[in-house]
């Protein structure tokens, strides 16, 4: 009676290497935020045998902090046409307007096939979908659960998973360090680390997605959770793997000083009024039409320039006035951002304005893929943060990245099966098992003082980054950053771990963490580096305009012997040439 | 900043010792988490002091623990108010040795313990969110649109849907302690977030499966611990009442009587504005049995074992003696309290609201202009001691 309906129980049969038997699966998903979930689910619906890996419990993966909705053309007024528009604009025209069409059109059906499946969204008085406004949008149509969309979401793929369980294998707190590739360079199978016991293990698989989440860790404060460490970019970026569009990195215009909490931007969607340290409200000055629902790069420059130049408070800060918005309406439509005034700032929201600064939120750039998440390397996929399509280009608007991760993670795990139910899937070698196995041992043996403590890496990591490459940014800034980043990379060979455990050992995944980062990093700086124009999130005091005749193009990036090697690709454009963005 | 000891319960199961403590002095704003002082002692002092995080913004649920005693989650305690509540601990029981107080830091309670305040949340908190088969189960295939609900039904689950998982309210659960295969709060929470959806097409099944497990729904006492130790106001033990009540409305028989209960208490204000004991316990049992000849066997069964609960009661004055203790026989409470208290019952039946942050805000919002002040209060009551008379 209350048993779940399965999908067909798939075979794993492609079975054990030379002798010792190894977990096999037709598809392997690393990362089960939203992205990694809605992959697993789409490539069980295609009857493959499907793996999910997560170094941490599914729930506590870091999509659950979107708080304020889902963008979708669903409104018989509104248009996939002008959603994707808005989302062109938004991204500086960098996006991949093949690929922002695709996630526009898809947009629709997703929000319905989620709402199916139990996602409790807020209801209009006509018990029908009901939406809020949000920024860079020309109508309001962000789809929404309170300010708890993204856990919302992912809590109801999650109860999939745990229905699928005979067709999704869950491998929960498993640590991904490498992935295997076969002699014809495709991919096959990932080592991993079992937190509980410290085991590793070489998983095999035909079609191998990476859904890790973004690596806003390197910068510090960040929104990002400390599991947003860039894991999935720098490992596929380490077997070759293109990277694209690394330089921009999106800075949110309402975090909390010092500790870097976001406070939605369903907060202006509401209503709530930005202010300067004189009261003035100073988005007319930047942005007169759409004031303070302008795209968040422009609403964070904004910011920052009014703090620069002195008009903010003491603390470093301007003012989110949401005393403005209905208390009601606050604590039905706001509450989680209730609960964050109180518990992190001592504020109370609905009474005065709380402090607020542009700070650290998303990795627009990313594992480069076409918009079924296929990657340079056969047999390697990559969705959501992770990933660059590209639907961002040089800003994200607010609301786009949930549907970004569920439409991309569908299709690539729709396409994945569709390989390997197509493929015969190759025999990794164990040789990268025992590479991985002989780094970490190597990580454990370096003794007490012989270098410096990762924890202390890591913080001048992301104090440079936020310091040089940032909202604005400039030559001679970015290269400091990136010289330091290279030195920080000398000094993390002979850093330091305290625990020689097996069991839990976080101590151990912290050190591979802080390689990972600096990988991150280091792409960042080099693209940053080489864009010598101002779009989206990248803004060089240098070059302060748009330069679409030299610079209307994505910057690539390879693993060479030296670091990242430089090249371009063509942005995709289909019916909307760039035009003069203003807001 | 602030100088804190943080006192933590460590286990480190390869070194084959028994679990100990461990004392860590940090320096931190007094307006950080305890979390982030964990943090700092793993970053500069003990790398292998272990322990679950993410968020650090009360959203991912990695961080349930026990700090000072009680369970919540470390990234949401501000480390000067731990350190004050333990101050207070001290100035109640103050330690022998006269040392200065710290803050406690222990894992979450109800669950084993894998490495310092790692717990094993599977084989407990998840092996019991299963249970409760915690997926949708609508009816026949899903509409071309979405399914077209209240919009009220939505947010009054949007409260349960609110849970990170993060296991404090488990932690913290006495019923769990005494049975351990009890369901739990938040696995009832979970379930409630479905028997609450008008999308799922099981509630029925839902609430009979729930009911009928000697584990379930009325396994649970009404210690409200679980409320307190909830970070994010889900408020678990309010979703089981809720639970209860539905299953009550389903003519699902409560095996602790409870549920007849709650009606024979109801009934009561609604009619006489007080509550009389003996009469209580009566109809609890054997709802109308005055004037009735036979009561059932199980009603004088169940009136029969109360007697020395009802005895206890009178001995410690929780109940009024004979002979005032005779049913129905009560008397009147004077100025008219009676018709002030039925008036109140009456509001409360027409605006007939489940109290739910999501729907209602917080305490300090202000009234709604329909909502009742205090005036319009005294007048329903006057006017209904009015109709009473006439």
């Amino acid at each position: 009676m209350l048993g779940a309906r399965q999908y067909p129980t798939a075979p794993s049969d492609f079975g054990a290497i030379e002798s010792a038997p190894v977990p096999t699966h037709d598809v392997l998903v690393i990362g089960a935020g939203l992205a990694g979930q809605r992959a697993a689910l789409a490539a069980a619906e295609e009857g493959v045998s499907v793996g999910i890996v997560s170094k941490v419990h599914p729930v506590r993966s870091h999509s659950n902090a979107a708080q304020g909705g889902i963008n979708a053309a669903l409104n018989p007024g509104d248009s996939w046409e002008s959603h994707a528009f808005d989302t062109i604009k938004g991204s500086d025209y960098l996006s991949d307007q093949d690929a922002v069409e695709i996630m526009c059109r898809e947009a629709p059906e997703e929000i319905l096939h989620l709402e199916h499946l139990g996602v409790t969204f807020h209801r209009n008085e006509e018990g029908k979908l009901g939406t809020r406004a949000f920024g860079g949008a020309s109508a309001a149509r962000t789809y929404y659960v309170a300010d708890i969309t993204g856990q919302a979401i992912m809590h109801v793929l999650y109860e999939q998973l745990m229905k699928h369980a005979d067709s999704v294998a869950r491998y929960e707190e498993w640590f991904s360090t490498a992935l295997a590739l076969d002699e014809q360079g495709e991919c096959c199978g990932v080592v991993t680390r079992n937190i509980a016991d410290g085991s590793m293990e070489l998983f095999r698989a035909k079609s191998v997605i990476l859904a890790c989440g973004g690596n806003g860790q390197v910068w510090k404060p960040t929104t990002n959770a400390l599991i947003c460490t860039g894991d999935g970019i720098a490992m596929a970026y380490r077997v070759g793997a293109k990277l694209m569009d690394m330089e921009m990195i999106q800075y949110h215009p309402t975090t909390l000083a010092g500790k870097g909490f976001l406070i939605t931007e369903g907060a202006r969607g509401e209503g709530a009024h930005l202010l300067n340290a004189k009261g003035e409200r100073f988005m007319e000055r930047y942005a007169p039409n759409k004031m303070e629902l302008a795209s968040r790069d422009v609403v964070s420059r904004a910011e920052q320039t009014e703090i620069n130049e002195g008009r903010g408070f003491p603390d470093g800060t301007v003012a989110l006035d949401i005393t403005v918005v209905p208390k009601k309406r606050v604590h039905e439509a706001l509450r989680e951002i209730v609960l964050v005034g109180k518990d992190f700032a001592g504020v109370d929201i609905t009474r005065e304005p709380i402090h607020i600064k542009p700070g650290n939120h998303y990795t627009m750039g990313g594992i480069k893929t076409d918009v079924d998440g296929r990657t340079d390397i056969p047999g390697l996929y990559s969705a959501g943060e992770t990933a660059c399509v590209s639907v961002h280009g040089g800003n994200r608007l607010g609301a786009n990245s949930l549907l970004d991760t569920l439409i991309f993670g569908r299709r690539s795990g729709a396409d994945a099966a569709a390989r390997a139910k197509r493929t015969e899937g190759s025999r990794p070698s164990k040789a990268v098992l025992e590479a991985e196995q002989a780094t970490i041992d190597a990580i454990s043996a370096r003794e007490k003082g012989s270098g410096r403590r990762v924890s202390e890496i890591k913080f001048d990591l992301g104090t440079a980054m936020d310091a040089k490459v940032a909202v604005f940014r400039d030559e001679a800034g970015i290269q400091e950053a990136l010289e330091t980043v290279r030195r920080l990379k000398v000094e993390a060979e002979t850093a330091y771990i305290d625990d020689k455990g097996s069991i839990f050992n976080q101590d151990i995944l912290g050190a591979i963490e802080l390689g990972y980062m600096l990988d991150n990093a280091e792409c960042t700086c080099v693209a940053a580096l080489e864009r010598k124009e101002s779009r989206g999130a990248q803004y060089r005091t240098d070059f302060p305009e748009r330069n679409d005749e030299e610079w209307l193009k994505h910057i690539d990036l390879q693993l060479n012997d030296d670091g990242p090697e430089i090249s371009y690709s063509e942005v995709t454009i289909t019916q909307w040439e760039p035009q003069e963005r203003t807001y | 900043m602030a100088e804190y000891t943080l006192k933590v319960r460590r286990y480190q199961p390869e070194s084959g010792e028994a679990a100990y403590w461990e004392e860590f002095n940090v320096e931190l704003d007094p307006s950080l988490s305890v979390l982030d002082g964990l943090l700092q002692a793993k970053d500069r002092d003990d790398g292998s002091l272990s322990v679950r995080c993410s968020c650090r913004a009360a959203i991912c649920g990695s961080c349930g623990m026990k700090i000072n005693g009680q369970s919540g989650l470390g990234c949401k305690t501000q480390i000067g108010e731990a350190q004050e509540l333990a101050e207070k601990k001290a100035s109640v029981s103050p330690n022998a040795n006269g040392e200065t107080p710290t803050i406690v830091v222990e894992p979450m309670g109800n669950m084993p313990v894998i490495k310092d305040l790692i717990t094993d949340m599977e084989s407990t908190h998840w092996t019991k969110i299963r249970r409760v088969t915690p997926w949708l189960l609508p009816h026949g295939e899903p509409p071309e649109r979405e399914y077209v609900v209240e919009p009220e039904s939505m947010i009054d689950i949007t409260q349960s849907m609110a849970c990170i998982q993060c296991g404090a309210c488990v932690s913290s659960c006495l019923s769990m302690e005494a049975d351990p295969d009890f369901i739990g709060p938040a696995a009832l929470a979970k379930a409630y977030r479905f028997v609450g959806d008008p999308r799922d097409a099981e509630t029925k099944e839902r609430l009979h499966d729930l009911a009928n497990d000697p584990h379930g729904i009325y396994d649970c006492t009404h210690c409200f611990s679980c409320i307190d130790a909830c970070p994010k106001g889900v408020a678990p033990m309010d979703q089981i009442m809720r639970l209860r009540r539905k299953a009550g409305e389903e003519g699902i028989e409560d095996v602790n009587n409870g549920d007849n209960h709650v009606h024979a208490f109801v009934n009561m204000i609604e009619k006489k504005g007080t509550n009389d004991e003996a009469l209580l316990i009566q109809e609890t049992y054997a709802p109308g049995v005055k004037g009735k000849l036979k009561p059932t066997k199980a009603a004088i069964k169940g009136l029969v074992e109360s007697l020395p609960t009802v005895l206890r009661a009178i001995k410690t004055g929780k109940a009024r003696s004979l002979p005032k203790l005779i049913p129905g026989v009560h008397p009147k409470l004077p100025d008219g309290a009676q018709d002030e208290v039925k008036a109140i019952y009456q509001h409360a039946e027409e605006h007939r609201e489940e109290f739910n942050i999501y729907i209602t805000g917080e305490e300090d919002v202000e009234p709604e202009p329909d909502e009742p002040t205090d005036a319009t209060l005294t007048a329903e009551a006057a006017s209904a001691a009015e109709s009473e008379e006439s």
